[in-house]
């Protein structure tokens, strides 16, 4: 803590209370951290109704049946290295290198975009086959999960989107900082909940 | 009926004018109608009184837009007063009509319409009464105790107050348009399903409720952070006041399980919009899953509800005892663990379910240790009151009151927590009884508790003794009379969520019920007669910043306190940090101010709670236009709001030593002038 | 107003090195990161795609221990969590959280599992007659 000489050793009446200011404290990243946190829960939720019925098909296909493992190993690197690349845009911005930056942004932006269309086009395949979320709990449960997660990343990119004109405006000022900052967290915990389903629901799911 | 999917048209979705109950010519239609004139007239009389005063301007500037907690808290205490009196009206509906519908008489409640009540009262009670109160107290007082400015995120607390809000409409507003949900406050599958309530009500329930939630969470995330970064300097954790440790106990909470309740709302909407089968009863959907989930929020949410109720019992009963809070340290663990363990019960809600005796017997034993440091905590009030010098004043009666039905509320608990036990007693009105003997006992008890006790922190004038002691014996002897029967009548295997009895024997118990209610209902009369008595004679009442001898920071500061609550921020040395400042002759200081950083109001929040209603309310009726452009319009005005980077302004120096020599101080503490 | 700026200039660097605090990570960490979730990912995959393990149990065990190892690694080296930022209460957060996600996940599905297996039998009408017990047994081993 800041605490001026008289502050800390003075006489009583002054003792009392802060004669400056003390320092702000900004809570943006903790507060943002905690929000990731809770949002675990939602996942956490979706997870435990697709473990009670990912092997509810009630005649409808099976995992091992309509499940693209080919398709989710392109998936998943697409996030991954989108995942490093929005790492080394925010290394640009510790040099206060604002073109590289949104450069990286920009390949981590269109990676993270490349997943959202081969997710829905895997979504409009599965439908088109009749295995649309409304043939079974366990479609129910694996469209929900999955998609859930997808809106996240749809929303990470709208997001980035609007940071990257931001930042081209109002250059590497404090608040884009923290601004980014947030969504870099938001960017890995995605890829992190990313690990979770394409191991349980995907891997798992063509197994049992 | 009406507003069955089947009847759709583009414009206004399956909205017609059958939709609008009140013009039934039934008397289900009439009794709405008249609470239709009744709500109408009020309202227009309100609005227009606002009008004519021209006090639009000022609401608006010093109310709907601002940021400031004190402000926000205010707004949540008036929202949940109102909706008390809602909810209430809906417990004197079923009280009135369990009183009569016995044999032949069917009552005046078709039981369409009875359900319908039993539903919104619940989900009333918890969600916009007992959650709106318990924010409302703590967005006023934490960051008062504490000895911060404002909370870490001033903007959020405003859109967290207008998702409540909105909300609460929500569930108004199915009162006269379309009708409410019939499947009671947590709607359990499959009657929430399409199949089996095809009508609106239940959407009205889950928005509602998702408003509400997101609103709740938010908070919960603003709480914690204020609680991390903006204690005064030299507040360590362990010298925080008890009701700021709870609030950190409860907004934890609040952010581990309010996202469990959105997202299995979001899987039983799915269910209703998209036609998924989670918790349909073919195509391998699982009710049971619904069920499980819906608790493990539901369970941790009665304790978010009663912790912070319980840190408000802690600083009265160290104020009116003059002593400090008995085993300060074992409370903050107690707190701790009761936040953790309120994680392992929730199976109790569901023993007959059929889990087996393993699973049944876990979750009986941890409900049983959750009640140790439960009672650990009243052997702590108990024991700071021994010896002390206790004033009986209204806070301390509330206290009084709580302490004794609260123990007994939650023996019953203990009592129902045994499986077997629970087997004869499950939704029998022995569990009724039971949860409003902890929820009116605790969490109502405490709110008047509180109340009573920093409305003068608040106002500049304290609340008139006899009119508080007339609600307290109210609320107390009613609910004596509104819930003892309810225990006898349980016991005997009486079932919950009857809106007509066969045998008449159990009339005089259901009257004996309704008597109850009627003292309740003197008991919120006459605290609204208390508060009109005080305002009246607010001169007269008026006290400096310290009414009760106060040992915590919010009694350091002006009643009411300033926009910017300390001058300076104050510098923790002991636990009781306003007894330590007393204690050692602090004087305020009266010279030397510094230029105050606030956060700028903003229409902000007013206008994502509008967008966000008018969505989820195109939703409920399935008028889809106009659901895709005002999110959309959501959206937009999100990103908009991102552009404005100038969110502070500051008070001048000069502004901050003026209310510092005019402000509404107490003799003693007006230091250096003296 | 040049008193009140001369204030708040230290608030501001204060300010500034609070949102700076945070473990950013170098291009040596990010490529680490990368390399370790690769490796993670790949070895999943390629058990399940190329049926490596006879046993389908044991291969859902180590699928799913994989990527416990890797949500660590996307823990450690993306979001750089550690007990020194924030003052601890970021890893505070993340312990709390987890341990509860741990209890919804653990709890629910054990729930849900023990209630699944109790319904079964319903549904058959074999048990519903516990005269008929003892010949489900020797029935049993060829259905397994």
């Amino acid at each position: 803590m800041n605490t001026t000489v008289a502050d800390t050793y003075g006489s009583a009446p002054t003792d009392f209370y802060c004669a400056k200011e003390p320092p702000a404290h900004n809570g943006t990243l903790i507060g943002f951290w905690i929000y990731l946190m809770s949002d675990c829960f939602v996942f956490a939720a979706l997870f435990v109704s697709y473990a009670v019925l990912g092997t509810s098909y009630a005649g409808g296909p099976t995992g091992a049946e309509v499940l693209d493992l080919p398709g989710l190993a392109v998936n998943t690197a697409l996030l991954l290295i989108s995942s490093v690349t929005f790492g080394f845009a925010m290394l640009q911005m510790q040099k206060r290198n604002k073109a590289g930056m949104l450069m990286w942004l920009a390949v981590a932006g269109l990676l993270a975009a490349c997943f959202v269309g081969l997710e829905i086009h895997e979504f409009l395949g599965m439908i088109a086959e009749g295995a649309g979320p409304d043939r079974s709990a366990f479609l129910s449960a694996f469209f929900t999960l999955v998609g859930t997660h997808g809106l996240h990343v749809t929303v990470g990119c709208l997001w980035l989107i609007v940071l990257m004109v931001q930042v081209g405006r109002f250059g590497i000022n404090e608040a884009n900082v923290r601004r980014l900052q947030c969504l870099s967290m938001f960017w890995h915990f995605l890829d992190l909940v990313w690990v979770g389903v394409f191991s349980y629901v995907y891997l798992v799911g063509v197994l049992v | 009926m009406s507003s069955h999917p089947a009847n759709w048209n583009f414009l206004t979705g399956r909205f017609t004018l059958d939709s609008l109950p009140f013009l039934n010519p039934d008397l289900e239609g009439r009794i709405v109608l008249v609470t239709l004139i009744v709500v109408a007239v009020v309202g227009l009389a309100i609005l227009g009184a606002i009008t004519k005063y021209k006090k639009w301007g000022y609401l608006w500037k010093e109310w709907f837009t601002s940021v400031d907690h004190k402000k926000l808290g205010i707004m949540y205490m008036i929202l949940a007063t109102v909706m008390l009196l809602r909810g209430f009206s809906d417990a004197v509906m079923m009280r009135s009509q369990q009183a009569v519908a016995f044999g032949s008489n069917m009552g005046y409640l078709p039981p369409e319409h009875y359900d319908q009540i039993f539903s919104a009262h619940g989900a009333i009670m918890i969600f916009f009464v007992g959650m709106a109160y318990i924010v409302g107290l703590m967005n006023y007082v934490m960051p008062l105790q504490i000895g911060s400015r404002d909370v870490a995120f001033p903007f959020l607390n405003n859109m967290s107050f207008w998702f409540t809000f909105w909300g609460a409409i929500m569930f108004m507003v199915s009162l006269f348009v379309g009708d409410f949900s019939t499947a009671g406050w947590l709607g359990y599958p499959p009657v929430t399903e399409l199949a089996h309530s095809p009508g609106v009500g239940v959407d009205y329930y889950i928005w509602g409720l998702q408003l509400a939630g997101v609103g709740t969470l938010l908070t919960g995330i603003n709480f914690v952070v204020t609680l991390i970064k903006m204690r005064a300097p030299g507040m360590s954790l362990m010298k925080m006041p008890m009701f700021s440790w709870t609030t950190l106990a409860t907004s934890g909470l609040i952010i581990a399980t309010f996202p469990v309740l959105t997202a299995t709302l979001l899987l039983l909407t799915m269910d209703r919009y998209l036609g998924t089968h989670f918790f349909t009863a073919g195509f391998g959907g699982n009710v049971m899953l619904y069920i499980n989930l819906i608790w493990v929020w539901g369970h941790p949410e009665v304790y978010i509800l009663i912790l912070p109720l319980f840190g408000v019992f802690s600083e009265i009963v160290a104020t009116f005892s003059r002593k400090p809070l008995f085993g300060y340290a074992s409370m903050v663990y107690a707190t701790l663990a009761i936040m953790i363990l309120s994680y392992l019960v929730w199976l109790h809600h569901f023993f007959t379910m059929g889990s087996g005796a393993s699973v049944n017997s876990f979750f009986s034993l941890t409900t049983m240790i959750i009640s140790i440091p439960t009672g650990a905590k009243i052997f702590n009030w108990l024991f700071t009151m021994y010896r002390g010098r206790v004033s009986f004043s209204v806070p301390m009666l509330w206290t009084m009151g709580f302490l004794f039905t609260f123990t007994i509320g939650g023996m019953t608990g203990v009592m129902l927590s045994v499986a077997p036990a629970d087997f004869l007693l499950h939704n029998s009105l022995f569990l009724i009884a039971h949860f409003h003997n902890v929820i009116i006992g605790g969490v109502v008890f405490g709110i008047f508790a509180a109340i009573n006790y920093w409305f003068p922190k608040a106002f500049g004038f304290r609340l008139d003794e006899f009119w508080g002691k007339v609600s307290f014996w109210g609320w107390q002897l009613g609910f004596w009379f509104a819930f003892g029967p309810l225990y006898v009548m349980g016991l005997m295997g009486v079932t919950r969520r009857l809106s007509h009895f066969d045998d008449p024997s159990l009339q005089k118990w259901f009257i004996i019920a309704a008597f109850g209610a009627f003292l309740i209902a003197i008991g919120i009369l006459a605290f609204i007669i208390q508060i009109y008595v005080s305002i009246r004679r607010r001169k007269e009442y008026a006290v400096g910043n310290d009414p009760w001898d106060g040992r915590t920071l919010e009694w350091a500061t002006s009643s009411p306190p300033p926009a910017y609550n300390f001058a300076f921020i104050p510098r923790v040395h002991e636990r009781d940090a306003w007894w330590d400042m007393k204690t050692h002759g602090y004087k305020r200081p009266l010279e030397g101010f510094n230029n105050v950083h606030m956060p700028s109001n903003t229409a902000t929040g007013v206008v994502i709670g509008v967008l966000s209603f008018v969505c989820t309310f195109a939703l409920v009726w399935y008028i889809w236009w106009l659901a895709a452009v005002s999110f959309v319009g959501l959206i937009a005005y999100a990103i908009f709001h991102t552009f404005n980077y100038h969110r502070e302004e500051h008070i001048p120096a000069e502004e901050v030593r003026q209310f510092e020599h005019t402000g509404n101080w107490s003799p003693e503490t007006q230091g250096a002038t003296a | 107003m040049s008193h009140s700026s001369e204030h708040a200039m230290p608030s501001e660097h204060e300010q500034h090195g609070d949102s700076m605090h945070v473990h950013h990570g170098s291009v040596r960490g990010y490529l680490t990161g990368f390399v370790l979730a690769a490796i993670l990912t790949v070895i999943p995959f390629w058990l399940v795609m190329g049926h490596v393990i006879d046993s389908r149990e044991v291969t859902i065990f180590v699928v799913l221990a994989l990527a416990v190892v890797q949500i660590f690694v996307h823990i450690v080296y993306f979001l750089h969590l550690d007990t020194r930022s924030e003052g601890g209460w970021n890893m505070m957060a993340f312990i709390f959280s987890a341990v509860l996600v741990i209890i919804v996940l653990g709890a629910s599905i054990w729930v849900m599992y023990t209630e699944n297996k109790l319904m079964m039998p319903m549904s058959t009408q074999s048990t519903m007659q516990p005269m008929q017990q003892p010949m489900r047994q020797p029935m049993q081993p060829p259905e397994q």
